[in-house]
C-alpha cells in the first residue's frame, strides 16, 4: 500500500484497511511517500543542521498524524475538530491509534528516502514505530509485484 | 432454533467500530482449539457482510448468526489451521 497523502480522512482510511487486512491473515506493508511521509513525524523535538528549504518544509508540514487535516470541509481547522469529536463520539480510533494498533499487528511501514530527503526530513524525526524502515522504489516494487492487493492512497 | 452452540469463549464488542471487531475476532480465534467455537457480538453495522467475509479469507466457518435490535451476535468456529508462523 502506497500512502502519498497527508490528509486525515486517507490516512485513517489507509490504516484502516491495513490493520483490517492484518485480522484477514494478510501480510502489509505500507509505503509512506510525499504528503504522507509528516504523518509519521514525532510530536516533539526539532532537528537542527537544516537548510532554508528544510526549515520551511518543517514549519509548513503537520508534526505528526495527530496534527493531520480532513482533505475536503477542513474549514480553517473547524471541520477536522469536528470529525475529531464525531469520531470518539462513534468509537472509531484515532489515526494515533490507529498507528500503534498497526505496529501490534506487525504492519511493515517504509518511508521513500528520496521524499523524506526532499522535505529535510532525517531519520531520528521519525517516531518510534516497531517495524520501520527506509528504502526506494524498487523496494515497493518488489513488494507489490508478490501482493494480491495493491492501493495507492 | 434450538441447537444450542457450545462456546468456548465470549466477546463482548459493542461499542468498537470498523476495524476493530475482526481484528479482535482474529486475535482470539488463534487463541482457542480447531474446532472450539467463539461467540461475538458487536454493534457495527458492517458487521453482517464483514465477519462472513473475514471468516472466508482467514478460512474460519461462521456457524450461526443472529440479529438482536442494534446488534449482531457471532458463532464462529476455528477451522483456521495453524501454519506455525501466526502466534
Amino acid at each position: 500500500m502506497v500512502v502519498f497523502s497527508g490528509d486525515l480522512d486517507k490516512a485513517l482510511a489507509a490504516f484502516i484497511m491495513a490493520t483490517g487486512a492484518v485480522a484477514m491473515g494478510m501480510e502489509v506493508v505500507m509505503f509512506f511517500t510525499f504528503w504522507g511521509i509528516p504523518l509519521l513525524r514525532k510530536k516533539e523535538g526539532k532537528s537542527k543542521n537544516k537548510d532554508f528549504f528544510g526549515k520551511m518544509f518543517g514549519a509548513i508540514l503537520p508534526k505528526g498524524a495527530s496534527k493531520a487535516k480532513l482533505s475536503k470541509i477542513n474549514m480553517g481547522g473547524m471541520g477536522t475538530q469536528m470529525m475529531k469529536t464525531l469520531m470518539k463520539k462513534k468509537n472509531v480510533a484515532s489515526l494515533d491509534e490507529m498507528i500503534d494498533l498497526a505496529g501490534e499487528l506487525e504492519v511493515k511501514i517504509y518511508i521513500s528516502e528520496i521524499s523524506m530527503n526532499l522535505m529535510g526530513f532525517s531519520r531520528s524525526e521519525m517516531i518510534d514505530y516497531p517495524d520501520i524502515g527506509f528504502s526506494g522504489v524498487g523496494k515497493f516494487l518488489e513488494e507489490a509485484g508478490t501482493s494480491k492487493a495493491q492501493m495507492f492512497i | 432454533m434450538n441447537d444450542k452452540i457450545e462456546t468456548i469463549k465470549s466477546l463482548d464488542l459493542t461499542g468498537f467500530a470498523c476495524p476493530i471487531p475482526i481484528v479482535k475476532v482474529s486475535k482470539v480465534i488463534k487463541e482457542v482449539n480447531q474446532g472450539e467455537v467463539i461467540e461475538a457480538l458487536t454493534s457495527d453495522s458492517g458487521a453482517l457482510a464483514n465477519f462472513p467475509a473475514w471468516a472466508r479469507t482467514s478460512e474460519n466457518e461462521i456457524r450461526k448468526s443472529e440479529k438482536e435490535r442494534e446488534n449482531a451476535r457471532f458463532f464462529i468456529k476455528r477451522s483456521w489451521v495453524c501454519q506455525g508462523t501466526q502466534n
